[in-house]
C-alpha cells in the first residue's frame, strides 16, 4: 500500500473504530487539561494586551475578569501607528515567501538524490548535512556578511533570501531525506522499467506523493523566517533600513533605555497573525502528514 | 516599493523555474554521455546547487570559525589552544557545560514524550485539528512575545503583596509563600525554568511530526491486534511504538541539537545571569559584546565536536534502514 | 503546488492593500524643497532610539534637512551591538552612528573604523559650548572621535512629595539622609525602592548604586582608577562602597533583595505612588521621568528629586553622568555636515523641548519644566565630571559587574566572594 492509500484507509477505517470503542471521560479530561496548560500562558499575555501598561504590571491578568474593567485598544493603536509599519510588514512578505520557496526546491532535488540514487560516500555525505544543523548562526554572520559585501549585495533582500535558504537546508534536507526514502520502491522501479527519466519521476511521482512533507517544511521554514530579527538585521539593517522586516519594527517598540514592554503582547499577537493563517491554510496537508520512515504499507 | 513587488514576484516564479529548468537541462546534458556514466554523474549535479548553498552559508563560515578560534583576540597571530584552554578553565564556561547538558537531556526527553502522548491521545478524538492547533501556537510566537508570556508566568512579588506571577498566585491560593523562581539557583530550578519554556514552545513541532507518522500506520495491523484481544496498552508497545522509533529519532536528533543551540531564551529571560548561562549565550557575549570572536568560535567548535556522537548513532541508523530496505 | 499559489496570491493581495493604506510613513523625511546644497544626497544612521526617541530624533534632524536637501535614513535597534560588531570586520557600516560608550568608541578607533571629527566640528566652538568632562570622554590620543548629542545625569534620589517633602531643605549628606528617612519614614514600608532586572543588562542599576557610592566616597580619582583597572576590586575603599550599598541600601530595601532582582528597573518607582508608599526613595537616574507610573504623575508635585548628597566633604559636588555618544563611519560631505549640525544648541533643543532629555550643549536651554531645567543645572555646574564607570570598562568587565551585582543583591554570595571573582575576570579582560 502506498503511503498515501494507507493514510486515506486510517480515516475511513478510523470512523468505524470510534463507534465501537468510545473514548472515555478519562482520555477527553486528559486531552482537555493539557489544552488549558498549554493556553494559559498565552491566554495571560492576551488579557493583558488590552490592558493599559501601568494596570497590566500592576496586577495578575485574572483580575481583570473582575471589575473595575481596565480593558483599552490603546497598545494596539499606538503598535499600528508606528511609523514605517506597513512598509516592514510588506518587505517581511518579500522575505519570507522566497526564502521559502528556494529551499524547498534546492532541498527536494537533495533529497531525491540522497533517497533513490547511487553514489560513494552517501551516508557520509548525508551524516555531514545533517550535521551542518549545529553551525550556531552567529558563527557565520561576520564570514557571510563579508561575502556579501565583496560581492556588493549586502543590504539587499537578495542578501536574506540566500542567507534563509542556505540556513534552512539541513534541516529541510533531513526530513524530506527520510520522508522520501521511505516511498515504496516498487512505483520507482516500475517507473524505470517504463523508461521514464529521473526527472520525470521526480516531478511525477516524488513530489506529488511528498506533497505532505512539503507543506509542512514550508509551514516551519516560512515560521522561522517571519520571526527571524537578527539575520535581517544583520545583512541589510546597517546600510538599507528601508528593507527591514516587522520584526525590527516590533523589536524597536521599546526604547533604548528600557520603556514600552506593555506594548510587545499586542505586537505578538498582529504580528503572528500571518503565520498563523498560513499553518491553518495548509494544515490538511500538514496533519495527514509526513508518513515516512517508519511505516510499511 | 513597486520595483520591490517586480523583485519579490520575479523570484516566486522565476527563481523556481531556473531550479526546474536547471534539472531539466542537466538531463539533457546527460545525454552527452555514454548510459554508463549517466547514473554516476546525475547524482552530483542535483546535489549541486544544494551544497553549493551549504559550502558558502554553513561550512565556509565554519572552517573560518575554526581558524579563528585558534588565533588570538584581535586575528593576527596564531595562539594554538589558548582558547580552549580559557575555555575549560573558566567557571562560568563550566557551568554552562553543565546547564547545556540539562537542558540536552530534559528538553528532548520533555518534547518528544510529550509530543509522543499528545499525538497519540488526540488521535483517538474528533476535535484532534483544534487540540493539535493549540499546542503548535507557542511555536507561532515570536521569541520576543514568548519571553514576555512567560515572564508574566514567573513573575514574583515580595511575600504579602498582591502577586502578579501567574504560577506565584496559583500556589499563593494554596497557601505556599512565592518563589523567585527565575533566582532560584539550587537544584537548577531557574534553568529548569527557562526549560520549560522552551519545551512549551518546542512540543508542538515534536508533536506534528510525531503525528502524522501515527497516521502513516496501516490501521489494518492496529485492527487485527485489537480483535486478538490486545489491550490499548498492548498495541501501543507492541506495534505502534516500534513503528514510530525511526520518526522518534529524527525528532530527537532534532531537539537535542536545538537544546546544544539554545539561546534566545535564555538571552531574553535572565541574560544568562544567576547560573543559567548556556554555551549560546557564552559564544554570543564573546563574538559581539566583548568583541572576542577566537574565544567565541573556541566555544562554536566544542559545540561541532559535542554533536559528533550523535551524528555517528544517526549513521549506524541509516546502515540499518538501508539494509531492511 | 497549487495549494502554495492559492494561498500566496491573497498573501500579497493583502499585503499590497496594507501598503496602500499606509503609504508614505517613511523614517525618511522626503528630501526638502528648496535645492539645498547637498540636494538629493543620503545620510545612513543608526542608533538606539527608538519609537519615542525616534521620533524627537527625527525632529531633531528635520530642519538640516530642509535646510540642505539631503535625506537622513535613520534605524532605531536595540541590537546595535550586533551591527557594528559584525560591521567593523567586513566594513558594512552605516554613515554616522550612536555608540555604545567610549570604551567602544575606543575599540572601533583602534580597529580603524572611525573618522576623527577635529576637521569637521569648529573644536574651540564645540569645547566651550560642551559640558566639561563630556569633551574629553569623545577623545582619543587628543583627537575628537565621539560627539555627545545628548547626556543624562545618573544618581539622583526621587522622593513623593505628599509622603514628605525634602525640596526646601534636601540632606546634605549621606548620615542626614539615613536619619531623616528614619524620621519621615511614616507609613512607608521601606526605604529604598530598589529594581535591577534588565534583560540580559539585569544589574546595571546596582552598578549605579556603586559608583554613586564611591564616587563620594573615595573621590573621582580613586573612581577613575577603579575602571581603568588600576585599583583593584578587592581593594578597601572598593570594599565600603559595596557593604555601604549592602548594609545601607539592600537592607532596607522594599520586598528585600529578592524582590529587587525580581522587579523590573522601569517599574522599580512605581510603588512611590502606592498607598500606603512602598518605600520613601528611589535612586536612579534623569531619564526616570518617561518610565513606569511616573509619566501619569505631575511633576513636582507626585514626585521630585534631590542630588545625591555629599558622603566624604572632600569630594562634594562630584557629578555621574551618562550620554549617547555618536561616531562617523564615512566622511562623506553629507555626513561632515549632518555631524556638524548635530552638536549646534539649536539641533539639541528641538529633543530638550520635547522632554526626557538634557542637553549636551550649554547653550540648549529650551527645558520644559523645573526638574529637567534642575538636572542640566547639576551638569553644567559640576565641579567633578565622571562618566559612567561601568560603560567605561572593557565590555567583559562589565558583564561581570552586573552579574555579580545581581547574585550580591540576591543574597546569592558575599561580598567578598563577588569582590575576588571579580578581580579575576579584571585580571582577564584588562589583559586582552
Amino acid at each position: 500500500m502506498t503511503a498515501i492509500a494507507s493514510a486515506e484507509a486510517t480515516s475511513s477505517a478510523g470512523k468505524g473504530w470510534f463507534a465501537r470503542n468510545r473514548p472515555g471521560i478519562g482520555l477527553h479530561g486528559a486531552i482537555v487539561f493539557l489544552m488549558i496548560i498549554w493556553l494559559i500562558p498565552t491566554v495571560g499575555l492576551l488579557i493583558n494586551s488590552f490592558r493599559p501598561g501601568d494596570v497590566a504590571s500592576g496586577s495578575g491578568w485574572w483580575t481583570a475578569i473582575f471589575p473595575p474593567y481596565a480593558f483599552t485598544f490603546e497598545n494596539y493603536a499606538h503598535v499600528l501607528e508606528q511609523s514605517n509599519l506597513g512598509t516592514n510588514f510588506l518587505n517581511s512578505l518579500f522575505i519570507s515567501i522566497p526564502a521559502t520557496v528556494i529551499p524547498l526546491f534546492v532541498a527536494a532535488f537533495a533529497a531525491y538524490a540522497f533517497s533513490w540514487m547511487e553514489f560513494p560516500g552517501r551516508n557520509i555525505l548525508f551524516v555531514v548535512v545533517v550535521g551542518l544543523l549545529v553551525v550556531p548562526l552567529q558563527a557565520t554572520l561576520i564570514p557571510v556578511l563579508k561575502l556579501f559585501a565583496t560581492w556588493g549585495i549586502a543590504g539587499t533582500l537578495l542578501a536574506v533570501w540566500l542567507a534563509h535558504t542556505g540556513y534552512g537546508l539541513p534541516f529541510a534536507i533531513y526530513l524530506l531525506r527520510n520522508y522520501m526514502g521511505a516511498l515504496p520502491r516498487e512505483v520507482f522501479e516500475s517507473a524505470a522499467i517504463d523508461g521514464a527519466s529521473p526527472v520525470t519521476a521526480f516531478f511525477r511521482l516524488a513530489i506529488p506523493m511528498s506533497v505532505p512533507v512539503i507543506a509542512a517544511l514550508a509551514i516551519f521554514q516560512f515560521l522561522f523566517v517571519w520571526n527571524d530579527l537578527l539575520v535581517a538585521l544583520i545583512y541589510i539593517g546597517a546600510v538599507n533600513p528601508d528593507n527591514l522586516p516587522l520584526t525590527v519594527s516590533i523589536a524597536g517598540l521599546v526604547t533604548s533605555i528600557g520603556g514600552g514592554t506593555q506594548f510587545l503582547g499586542a505586537a505578538a499577537f498582529l504580528s503572528m497573525a500571518l503565520p498563523l493563517i498560513v499553518f491553518f491554510s495548509l494544515q490538511r496537508y500538514f496533519v495527514r502528514g509526513i508518513v515516512g520512515g517508519s511505516v510499511k504499507g | 516599493m513597486t520595483d520591490k513587488l517586480v523583485t519579490a514576484i520575479i523570484v516566486v516564479i522565476a527563481v523556481p523555474a531556473v531550479l526546474v529548468g536547471y534539472i531539466w537541462g542537466t538531463e539533457q546534458a546527460l545525454r552527452l554521455v555514454s548510459e554508463r556514466m549517466k547514473p554516476r554523474i546525475r547524482p552530483w549535479l542535483w546535489l549541486l546547487p544544494a551544497f553549493g548553498f551549504l559550502g558558502v552559508f554553513l561550512v565556509y563560515p565554519m572552517i573560518g570559525t575554526v581558524v579563528t578560534s585558534l588565533q588570538d583576540k584581535f586575528g593576527k597571530k596564531f595562539v594554538g589552544l589558548t582558547n580552549y584552554a580559557w575555555f575549560f578553565g573558566s567557571d562560568d564556561a563550566l557551568t554552562a557545560l553543565k546547564n547545556n547538558a540539562l537542558w540536552l537531556i530534559f528538553l528532548t526527553l520533555l518534547t518528544v514524550g510529550l509530543g509522543l502522548l499528545i499525538a497519540v491521545l488526540v488521535d483517538r478524538v474528533r476535535y484532534e485539528s483544534v487540540a493539535k492547533s493549540v499546542i503548535f501556537v507557542p511555536l507561532a510566537i515570536s521569541m520576543v512575545a514568548a519571553g514576555v508570556i512567560w515572564l508574566y508566568m514567573y513573575g514574583y512579588s515580595p511575600p504579602g503583596a498582591p502577586q502578579t506571577g501567574t504560577l506565584n498566585a496559583a500556589i499563593g491560593a494554596v497557601g505556599i509563600s512565592p518563589v523567585p523562581w527565575l533566582q532560584v539557583e539550587s537544584f537548577s530550578v531557574n534553568t529548569f525554568a527557562l526549560i520549560i519554556v522552551m519545551a512549551w514552545m518546542w512540543t508542538g513541532f515534536a508533536m506534528v511530526i510525531i503525528s502524522a507518522a501515527l497516521k502513516g500506520i496501516n490501521p489494518e495491523l492496529l485492527e487485527a491486534a485489537r480483535v486478538d484481544g490486545a489491550t490499548e496498552l498492548q498495541v501501543f508497545r507492541g506495534i505502534i511504538f516500534p513503528l514510530l522509533v525511526p520518526t522518534l529519532v529524527v525528532i530527537s536528533t532534532t531537539m537535542i541539537i536545538t537544546a546544544l543551540k539554545a539561546f534566545d531564551v535564555v538571552f531574553t529571560m535572565t541574560g544568562g545571569q544567576l547560573k543559567t548561562n548556556v554555551i549560546g549565550t557564552l559564544m554570543y557575549q564573546e563574538m559581539f559584546s566583548f568583541g572576542n570572536s577566537a574565544r567565541g568560535a573556541a566555544i562554536a567548535v566544542v559545540l561541532l565536536v559535542a554533536i559528533v556522537p550523535i551524528m555517528f548513532f544517526n549513521i549506524s541508523r541509516f546502515r540499518a534502514q538501508e539494509a531492511i530496505r | 503546488m497549487r495549494s502554495r499559489w492559492r494561498f500566496i496570491t491573497p498573501v500579497v493581495a493583502l499585503g499590497l492593500v496594507l501598503a496602500a493604506c499606509s503609504g508614505g510613513n517613511n523614517a525618511s523625511a522626503p528630501a526638502g524643497s528648496g535645492g539645498g546644497s547637498l540636494s538629493g544626497a543620503t545620510v545612513t544612521v543608526i542608533g538606539t532610539w527608538t519609537d519615542v526617541e525616534q521620533k524627537n530624533f527625527l525632529a531633531m534632524v528635520k530642519p538640516w534637512e530642509d535646510q540642505t536637501g539631503a535625506t537622513v535614513k535613520y534605524q532605531g535597534t536595540r541590537s546595535i551591538n550586533d551591527i557594528l560588531a559584525a560591521g567593523i570586520p567586513t566594513g558594512v557600516l552605516p554613515d554616522l552612528a550612536g555608540l555604545p560608550g567610549p570604551g567602544q568608541m575606543a575599540e572601533y578607533v583602534q580597529a580603524g573604523a572611525l573618522k576623527p571629527l577635529d576637521g569637521v566640528l569648529d573644536v574651540n566652538t564645540y569645547t566651550s559650548e560642551t559640558a566639561p568632562g563630556l569633551v574629553k570622554l569623545g577623545q582619543v590620543d587628543g583627537k575628537t572621535y565621539g560627539v555627545f548629542i545628548k547626556a543624562s545625569i545618573k544618581g539622583l534620589i526621587w522622593f513623593n512629595p505628599k509622603l514628605h517633602d525634602y525640596s526646601s531643605s534636601p540632606p546634605a549628606t549621606w548620615d542626614d539622609l539615613k536619619t531623616q528617612a528614619k524620621a519621615n519614614q511614616g507609613n512607608a514600608k521601606a526605604i529604598w525602592c530598589l529594581g535591577i532586572s534588565s534583560g540580559d543588562a539585569s544589574g546595571w542599576p546596582a552598578t549605579d548604586w556603586i559608583e554613586s557610592i564611591l564616587l563620594r566616597q573615595a573621590g573621582p580619582d580613586v573612581y577613575n582608577s577603579w575602571w581603568q583597572g588600576k585599583t583593584k576590586w578587592t581593594d578597601p575603599a572598593i570594599k565600603q562602597a559595596f557593604d555601604t550599598y549592602m548594609n545601607d541600601v539592600v537592607a532596607n530595601t522594599f520586598g528585600g533583595g529578592t524582590n529587587a532582582v525580581a522587579t523590573k528597573f522601569d517599574l522599580a518607582g512605581d510603588p512611590l505612588f502606592a498607598t500606603p508608599p512602598g518605600c520613601e526613595f528611589l535612586h536612579q537616574a534623569s531619564f526616570i521621568t518617561g518610565l513606569g507610573k511616573f509619566p501619569k504623575e505631575k511633576t513636582g508635585v507626585d514626585y521630585n528629586f534631590f542630588p545625591f548628597p555629599s558622603i566624604n566633604d572632600q569630594f562634594k559636588g562630584a557629578v555621574e553622568g551618562a550620554g549617547d555618544l555618536f561616531g562617523m563611519f564615512h566622511d562623506t560631505p553629507a555626513a561632515k555636515s549632518l555631524m556638524k549640525y548635530l552638536v549646534t544648541a539649536p539641533a539639541q533643543d528641538i529633543w530638550v523641548k520635547a522632554g526626557g532629555a538634557l542637553s549636551a550643549n550649554k547653550n540648549a536651554t529650551d527645558y520644559p519644566d523645573d526638574i529637567s531645567k534642575r538636572s542640566a543645572d547639576i551638569l553644567s555646574k559640576a565641579t567633578a565630571f565622571v562618566f559612567d564607570a561601568s560603560d567605561n570598562m572593557p565590555t567583559a568587565m562589565n558583564a561581570a559587574f552586573w552579574s555579580h551585582m545581581v547574585s550580591l543583591t540576591a543574597g546569592k554570595e558575599t561580598v567578598d566572594q563577588a569582590l575576588a571573582a571579580l578581580q579575576k575576570v579584571a585580571d582577564d579582560a584588562y589583559s586582552q
